[in-house]
């Protein structure tokens, strides 16, 4: 059987996603100033210049902070499944880039580590009534073995 | 410029208060305040009303009197008091009026704050899948300050427990149940390194202060409070700041508050060493620690030796958030500050019962900060 999956937003990363094209956040440059921004934003909030240009993010790079989310946020605007999963979040330094926030699929704070690699995935952060999932990006612990032994 | 000082202040209770509008708990905490100056309604010339929940606060003039005076609804987030007494200060410096009010009041439902995202200039999706939480900023910014300065969970849970056991002492107070550092840690985490009783809740109250031109005080007041320097700013470009789906990598940048801080300190020529109490935002246990830093009382990681040694408690050398703070007291987000003026107010007085630091206290300051990154600060004399 196929699952049917869809974006949570247009515009937000690259989509569809195979093996042979893996998911890029999708940014904007500031055609002036090259302040780079997520989600891509029209306006430079440096320069205030009104051109840009797109840019794909950089599908990894360092957890810089992070925490859990252990209740069921308020809903709307959350529109998650009622049977509430706690999840984690954290900002993701992509190098040279800019920091993104961002779930992230590693549910274990005690499992997670500021300054540890991360790579981008697509996760379905909830599923529809016809069972589609709706995916949004997440980070996920690149190498978490070696982070392991290295905390160990 | 005449110089603004505060001759009254008002505070309705902070709580629940069922079946009893916002607007009846702005007019008991605004005739408090005019009790404490001596002031009677048709002589307030002019004021500044914040709330989050009531559309337009001004109505309070049908509770207090219909003398066309000119009262305008302030808001601006959490920094919305910080706002209404700057703004009420600068009507009487710039010469506009001689006697004017501050006043602020809410009533929030219980629960977290929910809105949607559009009103903050994000997108839907950023609601939609759940990172549309101010709570993760406070965990984020405090799991990042720890790692970075060596701050424990168990400071965390006494800046907590000190806040409460200063409520239980405030009859004013919401949260009055002293808790030990241990049973704080004992709750359960809401957003990590954060639990349930390191978190303060929306909830409803109200408050007044009334101030004239200094060289008037003496009609009303043998103990003016005066208002040294207000202060607000809101985010620059590279600091973290609450709701932002991203940021640029880069230059560290300061945040609002010690952007205000300084402007603050500079205005009113004095110094976070002359400080003798403080009010400072405690959203949460790690704000309040944060914050200490920026607002300039403390280096960065001090504060791991400096609460472990009672520095912050009332007989400390660095008292903060002497009536509980937000976590004994909640946000009603209009009138939180001017809760926050009210303590420093009696503190500067000698009048904080209970609560009284010791000694002869000069100066004290006041401090808000709220999405989407905006801080106020308002520093206090004798």
């Amino acid at each position: 059987m196929t699952i049917t999956q869809k974006s949570v937003a247009e515009g937000l990363f690259t989509w569809p996603a195979d093996p042979s094209s893996p998911p890029r956040l999708i940014g904007s440059e500031c055609a002036d100033c090259g302040l780079v921004s997520f989600p891509a934003a029209p306006d430079c909030v440096r320069c205030a210049s009104t051109e840009s240009k797109e840019r794909l993010l950089s599908d990894h790079g360092t957890l810089w902070t992070y925490t859990t989310q252990n209740f069921r946020p308020p809903s709307p605007p959350y529109d998650g499944p009622v049977a509430f999963e706690p999840y984690t979040v954290g900002y993701i330094e992509l190098p040279g880039e800019l920091l993104v926030e961002a779930r992230l699929t590693e549910p274990d704070p005690d499992r997670l580590r500021i300054g540890q690699d991360m790579r981008l995935t697509l996760v379905p952060y909830t599923v529809l009534d016809d069972g589609t999932e709706v995916m949004t990006f997440a980070f996920a612990p690149a190498d978490f073995v070696a982070v392991e032994e290295e905390t160990s | 410029m005449t110089e603004a000082v505060i001759i009254g202040v008002g505070l309705h209770p902070f709580g629940r208060f069922a079946g009893k509008p916002a607007l009846d708990m702005g007019a008991d905490a605004v005739r408090l305040a005019m009790a404490d100056a001596g002031v009677n309604w048709p002589q307030i010339q002019g004021g500044y009303i914040g709330s989050y929940e009531v559309a337009n606060p001004d109505a309070i003039v049908g509770r207090l009197g219909l003398t066309g005076v000119p009262l305008r609804g302030v808001f601006n987030g959490c920094a919305t008091a910080g706002t209404a007494i700057a703004l009420a200060a600068r009507a009487i410096e710039t010469g506009e009026h001689d006697l004017t009010i501050a006043i602020g009041l809410d009533k929030h439902p219980r629960g977290a704050f929910a809105a949607d995202p559009s009103v903050a200039g994000i997108p839907s999706w950023y609601g939609q899948t759940g990172l549309f939480l101010t709570t993760h900023f406070f965990g984020m910014k405090i799991n990042r300050y720890m790692h970075d300065h060596g701050i424990s969970h168990e400071t965390l849970a006494r800046v907590a427990s000190k806040n409460f056991r200063n409520a239980a002492g405030n009859e004013k107070a919401w949260r009055r149940t002293p808790l030990s550092p241990e049973e704080v840690l004992a709750s359960p985490v809401l957003n990590y390194p954060l639990r349930q009783f390191m978190y303060c809740g929306p909830n409803e109250g109200a408050a007044a202060v009334v101030m004239c031109r200094a060289d008037q005080a003496h009609k009303y007041t043998s103990t003016p409070v005066r208002v040294r320097a207000t202060a607000l700013r809101s985010r620059r470009l590279g600091a973290f700041e609450v709701q932002s789906p991203s940021f640029p990598v880069g230059e560290p940048v300061e945040s609002p508050t010690v952007d205000a801080f300084r402007a603050a300190y500079e205005l009113a020529g004095i110094g976070p060493e002359d400080v003798d109490v403080a009010q400072l935002q405690d959203t949460d246990a790690g704000s309040e620690i944060i914050h200490m830093a920026e607002s300039g009382l403390c280096k960065d990681g001090e504060q791991e030796r400096l609460i472990a040694e009672g520095a912050t408690e009332i007989g400390g050398r660095l008292p903060v958030n002497t009536d509980g703070g937000l976590l004994g007291n909640g946000e009603p987000i209009g009138a939180s500050g001017l809760r926050q003026i009210h303590e420093i107010v009696l503190q500067l007085r000698g009048t904080a019962g209970t609560r009284q630091i010791p000694g002869t206290p000069r100066v004290g300051f006041t401090h808000l900060y709220g999405a989407p990154g905006a801080s106020a600060v308002t520093i206090l004399s004798t």
